[in-house]
């Protein structure tokens, strides 16, 4: 072949282009190492926590014994703020989507949102400050007629300090999340369904309860799970409101604690194990909320291809 | 300026999929050819392979060769970045820089490619790539408001605007009027009919009367049905594809009984 | 209007309330709770919440009784759904009102932005608790901690993510690698914050050595929890790119990395600077990871690599928890609303900086 005048190039031009998809690249593989960081210097700092012998950790049985009890609390409060939140989330997020003024939706859509944007040390402070103090009452009439229920059990903490006014803070703070995911998932229902339920004469909450309710199933379900993981992980609103200790049933008491507030409340003044066994905490609520939000995102990609072959 | 085509056994792939088979077919320069053809019959695809513009879309290739002026546009070591500065292309839809002004829309590919320029130089850059549009006279006064202010017809010269000032060969047009309305389509067909004497100009199109109003030379693709490589059935002379086609497809097709 | 009043009801319309039946309703049950309330200690919120449980009652009973049961569940429904929406206003509007009722008298206090707490002891703290001195120390040294912690994570976590988010849109096509990448991304948003400071923290105890705490320590771990972030948002802005733009550059003969650097981003920008705010918002008020990687201190630190620093978020924190005076925690407390109406003010005012950035930088269209 003769000389071929398109290969005449600029040869800076080229290098550009691998430079720069090159680093493009190396930042997203940076991504995957900083997450495998995450994992692997958290293991190498448990370590010597979890081989210790068992009396030189804080409780004098090991490990094992010390994180138990504050992993039930902190599903404990998980729990509390997802079964507060989680009605209330589905409601608020139906009314953006099907019951508010249109012109209005956006708008409320944003004050919603803005539930999101305060910092989690301000509902800390509030729920110290305001909602303890306010929420007291409620708990003394709770330990007097329904104090048989062992949850209800008293004497109520007279500061409101416990953990069921945590997780009523930690409630308000996962409803946006739970509210924004639910909202969208409701925008999506496919029009032709809703149309198709009202000119079957259904009124608009039989067409929720066709139409849109098994569409956004799960939806809701992964919104519910991503709203755990916070809850799960969440520090300030209980190391600021929760007068912690040990393991109490009662809900009303004082007492319970939760990882990341355990690890909040001491990792500061920590020194030599107790840093490893803070650490070693860490991971295992590092793998607890790993796992819920696998499980989350595995629905929502799931429901997308779902929902893609439609 | 203005080069000829030749292509010479060529097939398109898209991953293991065989969209267009064995096309071999010679452009002249300074000429206007029109691809016409049912839709997806791959017309635009061959199109889009003439300045390798298909190798944006993953999986894309193809087999054979393109000579540009007998340089081969597959050839190794050929960067697709000098053939499209040397084959120049106009969408469907007019897609003029919303960020940029009408003028910096027309200096796009100098701009964007960081060559030095001197403002006298630009200035006569725009002014002679819009005069060859035939938009000078409608955006002289406006020539630092955004581009996507203009309407749908004048959105259009200014992308065939922007495609000459990088003074290529040919210009490529893949359905230019489809999103225009009869009027703007006019002032497009009329420019198509200017530029011929300056570029080669392949275009694509669906319309019929349009092929038979504004090319030289008519290009008749077909396909035998879904699944199916689309085919370059007949090449000829536009009066003649029109008048007297060689194909029964051809004649059938033209004639308005499928497609 | 007169003429269709006294037209007969239309067919269409029987078996229905009228339309003023919920005001109607809702004005009963507002005095019919107020007289309840009146009976057992009037209190406002009572008040709401009887009043609210009243009209709902009312409202499906009255419709039960002429519009039959599915029409009455209709309204039940939609009394709950509209219920849940004023509840979850509730804690809004008190967080903010707290926030405010007892921020203002820290906030207003001479010199509490410009001065920091070094000096202040708990002894000045009782003589104004008790002799009504005025509340000495300010949040200078946090504001500032807080601004050079989020800038240092900003300038690391931006032009990672807007990278990766480049990979993932103009790049990756679906590969293996960057499937990895947008599910290790949506992953990393789940990491609770205290864990990204455990391990900015436990990095550089292996690094630099144990008990390293510095503000660039916490700049990494807020880069752990606003890279991800960025990702997200920019990906989504770069997808919203017209393929026609790209393809038209391409077409000028202009590189791809030219291609995106001078036509994508520009096109992008606006979405792209709303999201990294909305990022900035988001970690500015991040306290645990602070809290375990830089240290507390009561004084002005200009350094991010070296000493510990203070910042809004673990101010507020420690002046609540752990009170200069622990005797007289009053005026402790009172610098800890400044300082959250400060944070808050700070980060409203970033939301609505992301909210203008979207319209001004928006690509202009205008004629």
């Amino acid at each position: 072949m003769t000389t071929n005048s398109l290969t005449t190039s600029q040869g800076a031009g080229r290098a550009g282009d691998k430079v720069f998809s090159g680093a493009a690249m190396a930042a997203g593989c940076l991504i995957l190492a900083v997450l495998f960081g995450v994992a692997l210097f958290l293991v190498v700092q448990a370590i010597p926590a979890l081989t210790a012998p068992p009396e030189s950790i804080q409780g004098g049985h090991g490990f094992f014994a010390y994180i138990a009890p504050i992993v039930v609390g902190t599903l404990i409060a998980a729990v509390i703020a997802l079964v507060i939140a989680t009605p209330v989330a589905i409601g608020v997020a139906l009314f953006i989507s099907h019951y508010a003024p249109r012109r209005l939706a956006s708008g409320l859509g944003y004050v919603v949102d803005l539930l999101a944007a305060i910092p989690s040390v301000v509902y800390g402070a509030w729920g110290a400050a305001f909602l303890a103090k306010e929420i007291s009452p409620a708990y003394d009439w709770l330990a007097n007629n329904l104090g048989w229920i062992p949850i209800f059990a008293g004497p109520a903490s007279a500061t409101g300090k416990t953990i069921l006014t945590a997780g009523i803070v930690l409630s308000v703070m996962v409803l946006p999340i739970i509210t924004s995911l639910s909202r969208e998932i409701f925008l999506q229902t496919p029009k032709l369904h809703e149309e198709a339920a009202l000119a079957l004469g259904a009124t608009r909450w039989e067409m929720i309860k066709m139409a849109v309710l098994p569409f956004g199933r799960p939806g809701i379900v992964s919104a519910i799970m991503l709203g755990l993981g916070r809850a799960l992980g969440e520090t300030m609103a209980v190391a600021l409101v929760l007068s912690s200790g040990v393991l109490t049933a009662s809900l009303i008491q004082s007492g319970n604690q939760t990882i990341a507030a355990e690890i909040a409340l001491n990792f500061p003044e920590a020194s030599g194990l107790k840093v490893n066994t803070l650490i070693a905490a860490g991971l295992v609520l590092f793998v607890i909320t790993l796992g819920v939000n696998m499980i989350a995102r595995w629905i929502i990609t799931r429901h997308k291809e779902f929902s893609g072959a439609n | 300026m203005s080069k000829r085509i030749d292509v010479k056994d060529l097939n398109v792939y898209y991953g293991n999929f065989l969209a267009v088979e064995d096309v071999n077919i010679n452009i002249e320069a300074k000429s206007v050819t029109a691809f016409i053809g049912p839709s997806g019959c791959g017309k635009s695809t061959f199109l889009r392979t003439l300045n390798r513009m298909h190798e944006v879309l993953p999986g894309a290739r193809v087999e054979g060769e393109v000579l540009l002026d007998g340089d081969n546009l597959y050839g190794p070591g050929v960067d697709p970045v000098t053939v499209r500065t040397q084959v120049g292309m106009v969408f469907q839809r007019p897609n003029p820089f919303p960020t940029m002004s009408i003028r910096d829309n027309v200096l796009a590919g100098v701009k964007l490619n960081n060559k030095k320029i001197s403002k006298g130089a630009a200035d006569a850059l725009v002014e002679k790539s819009l005069v060859g549009a035939n938009l000078w006279n409608e955006v002289k006064d406006r020539l630092d408001k955004p581009g996507s202010g203009l309407s749908g017809g004048q959105q259009q010269r200014l992308c065939i605007a922007r495609a000459i000032a990088v003074e290529p060969q040919v210009i490529l047009m893949d359905e230019p009027c489809s999103a225009l309305d009869p009027i703007s389509t006019l002032a497009v067909e009329d420019l198509i009919n200017e530029l011929k004497d300056q570029y080669t100009v392949v275009i694509v199109t669906h319309n019929m009367q349009q092929a038979a109003r504004v090319s030289d030379k008519t290009a008749f693709f077909n396909i035998a049905g879904t699944g199916k490589p689309g085919k370059l059935i007949e090449f000829a002379d536009t009066t003649s594809i029109f008048n007297n086609p060689a194909q029964k497809a051809t004649e059938d097709y033209v004639s308005g009984r499928f497609g | 209007m007169t003429a269709t009043a006294v037209r007969k009801r239309s067919a269409l319309t029987k078996g229905q309330l009228p339309k003023s039946a919920p005001y109607i309703v809702l004005a009963v049950a507002l005095v019919v709770g107020a007289a309840i309330l009146a009976l057992i200690g009037f209190n406002a919120f009572g008040w709401g919440l009887v009043s609210a449980i009243l009209f709902a009652v009312g409202l499906v009973s009255w419709s039960g009784a002429v519009e039959g049961a599915r029409k009455a569940k209709d309204r039940l429904a939609t009394c709950l759904v509209v219920g849940a929406f004023l509840i979850a206003l509730l804690p809004l509007i008190s967080v903010i009102w707290t926030v405010l009722v007892n921020g203002i008298p820290g906030l207003i206090t001479p010199n509490f932005l410009g001065t920091s707490m070094n000096g202040v002891t708990g002894a000045f703290d009782n003589k104004a608790a008790e002799d009504g001195a005025p509340v000495l120390g300010g949040i200078y040294h946090a504001l500032l901690g807080t601004i050079q912690i989020t800038l240092l994570a900003t300038v690391i976590s931006v032009p990672v993510g807007l990278l990766t988010s480049i990979y993932l849109v103009e790049y990756g096509n679906d590969r293996p690698l960057a499937r990895a990448i947008t599910f290790f991304v949506d992953v990393m948003t789940g990491i609770p914050s205290i864990v990204a400071g455990l391990f900015a923290a436990a990095f550089f105890f292996a690094i630099v050595g144990p008990g390293t705490k510095t503000g660039a320590v916490a700049a990494v771990a807020l880069s752990v929890l606003m890279i991800p972030v960025v990702v997200r948002s920019s990906e989504e802005m770069l997808k919203i790119v017209p393929n026609e733009l790209r393809e038209a550059s391409y077409a000028l003969g202009v590189r791809k990395w030219r291609t995106i650097t001078k036509v994508v981003i520009p096109t992008a920008i606006s979405g792209i600077a709303s999201g990294v705010t909305l990022a900035i918002a988001r970690v500015i008020g991040e306290t645990a990871p602070i809290l375990v990687t830089a240290g507390f201190a009561t004084t002005i630190n200009n350094n991010v690599f070296g000493g510990w620093m203070a910042s809004l978020p673990t101010f507020i924190y420690t002046q609540i928890l752990n009170p200069t005076s622990p005797s007289n925690p009053g005026p402790s407390d009172q610098r800890a609303w400044g300082a959250a109406l400060v944070l808050i003010i700070l980060v409203m005012l970033l939301n609505l900086g992301a909210r203008l950035i979207a319209r001004i930088f928006a690509p202009k269209t205008g004629r």
